[in-house]
């Protein structure tokens, strides 16, 4: 019982760093349709950022702030230069974004240097606490509680504000959107802006559980956000919660009962969602 | 003496490489129903929504009263004072009934929840589903939710794009009360198939052939002319 509670603990942390990570994806891919390779990149500088914010202050927070910052302002670059001129095709997003990546991951070797940095838990989240037999470490529920409490700000959001019900409109029905006296364009910009920002933050979480911080650390999680939304379905941020966690959980399980099968995970539950349910398992009705 | 409050003169439009609209001319009296009559594919739709901007003209002038809209971005065409309801109705699937109204009101002040109120008087239904999503409702409630969606801001006119398309005769009547009622309060442009609902609820018509507009007048003279009736409408 205990090692099924441990894998759960660390499936649920490990999947709620991926949520982090794909929550942004879901809103980049979901309502703009925007395929953004780049987001690995945000995600780096978001760990870069907040981890040398957090060195240089002794402060985790000032450190994610300063990630989210981080996040918001390359958001906006990006969506200003890189993904303007190409709206509405995807064989561009892909080439310009992926190149924006290397961009991105290349002057983290300018500013930070080539080797990877070294992360330890900041003190107030390091250790663990003993609940009989398991041990609980103290950073993976500061991961799940923030993973929760980042999908239950965005719930209400969504739910409950008008910019939230714009948002889900845009989803649907764009053209709708703007006809109804909405610039959508700008609700685009902010919707990258806030997207960028839950990836540094993504970053800057995942660093101390990691250990370790890496320039082409992004595009390894990127690839993992878009599995995610597409098993979840586009444009659903229950749906990318709900793939977030069955990841996370399958790859803590699988790495113990079955780790040959650990690395493959991903694709394996992919395969099966496409082949049965293509649109994902949660949709967004259009209309 | 009839005021003008949308002028098109010499509009045209292509999509793509297609030439749509070929010399579009057009003048709304306000405070009227303005009927848009034609053939399948005669150019009906592509007029309103040059209107609004979604296909936008590529040569001619749009006015609104004395603003020139012709160049302006869809939502401050809107925000002018335009409401529009599409052909397929644009409702937001995933949205309650209540969602869609609140994503459509410009203002979220006492004026606008009155007239929401005033809506809900016009189109009961969409009381009683009130909490249920956009996508479930039946084709005559979303026709009722988008109409109630154009006119729940305070609208100078309202562009509806085939309102019975597809709807029972029961709920025709009901969309053709609402537009009787919403007409005591803005100007209507109205694309319609349906003659019979176009010649009730019409003061002024507009026949568009080719992208052309080939005739208009009022709705009386165009309900005893069979001559034209046949030849632009294929009725009568």
């Amino acid at each position: 019982m205990e090692l099924i509670i441990s894998l759960i603990i660390n499936g649920l942390a490990t999947g709620m760093l991926i949520f982090l990570l794909a929550a942004g994806v879901t809103l980049i891919f979901g309502l703009m349709d925007v395929l953004n390779f780049a987001h690995g990149g945000l995600f780096v500088w978001g760990a870069y950022s907040g981890i040398f914010a957090y060195a240089a202050t002794e402060s985790f927070t000032i450190g994610i702030l300063i990630a989210l910052l981080t996040g918001a302002v390359l958001g906006f670059i990006t969506e200003k230069l890189i993904i303007t001129p190409v709206y509405g095709n995807h064989v561009q997003q892909i080439l310009i974004t992926l190149g924006f990546m290397i961009v991105l991951s290349e002057c983290i070797k300018v500013v930070f240097g080539p080797n990877g940095i070294p992360v330890s838990v900041p003190p107030l989240l390091a250790g663990s606490w003993e609940v009989g037999n398991i041990i609980i470490i103290k950073y993976r529920i500061f991961i799940i509680a923030a993973g929760f409490i980042i999908y239950g700000v965005f719930h209400y959001i969504l739910t409950k504000t008008k910019i939230g019900l714009i948002v889900r409109a845009g989803v649907m029905n764009r053209e709708m959107v703007q006809a109804l006296g909405i610039n959508i364009k700008r609700v685009f910009l902010y919707v990258f802006m806030v997207g960028a920002a839950l990836a540094s933050l993504g970053g800057v979480l995942m660093a101390p559980y990691s250990g370790v911080i890496y320039a082409e650390m992004g595009m390894e999680y990127a690839i993992l956000g878009f599995i995610v939304v597409v098993i979840g379905g586009m444009g659903s941020y229950s749906g990318t919660l709900f793939a977030a966690i069955l990841v996370g959980l399958a790859g803590s399980f699988m790495a113990y009962y079955v780790p040959y099968l650990s690395l493959a995970v991903n694709m394996i539950i992919m395969v099966i969602v496409l082949v049965f349910r293509p649109q994902g398992l949660f949709t967004v009705a259009k209309g | 003496m009839m005021n003008s409050l949308l002028c098109l003169k010499e509009v045209h439009t292509h999509i793509g490489q297609y030439h749509i609209l070929q010399g579009i001319n057009l003048d709304i009296v306000e405070n009227e129903v303005n009927v848009l009559l034609g053939r399948n594919g005669a150019g009906k739709t592509t007029t309103l929504k040059t209107i609004m901007g979604l296909t936008p003209a590529s040569k001619g002038a749009i006015q609104l009263r004395n603003t020139d809209i012709t160049k302006k971005m869809t939502y401050d065409i809107a925000n002018l004072g335009i409401g529009y309801v599409p052909e397929d109705q644009g409702i937001f699937g995933d949205l309650t009934v209540e969602e869609n109204l609140r994503v459509a009101m410009r203002k979220e002040n006492e004026q606008t929840l009155q007239k929401q109120e005033y809506i809900l008087t016009l189109f009961p239904d969409l009381k009683r589903f009130w909490k249920k999503a956009g996508g479930k409702l039946s084709g005559g409630q979303k026709q009722m939710l988008a109409m109630a969606r154009a006119f729940v801001n305070d609208s100078q006119m309202l562009l509806i794009d085939e309102p019975s398309k597809g709807l029972a005769p029961i709920v025709v009547e009901k969309v053709m009360e609402a537009i009787q009622e919403m007409k005591k309060t803005t100007t209507i442009v109205l694309v319609e198939q349906n003659f019979l609902m176009a010649s009730r609820i019409g003061d002024n018509y507009t026949i568009i052939d080719d992208g052309k507009t080939v005739h208009h007048g009022p709705m009386k003279a165009l309900i005893s002319d069979e001559q034209l009736k046949r030849k632009y409408l294929g009725i009568g």
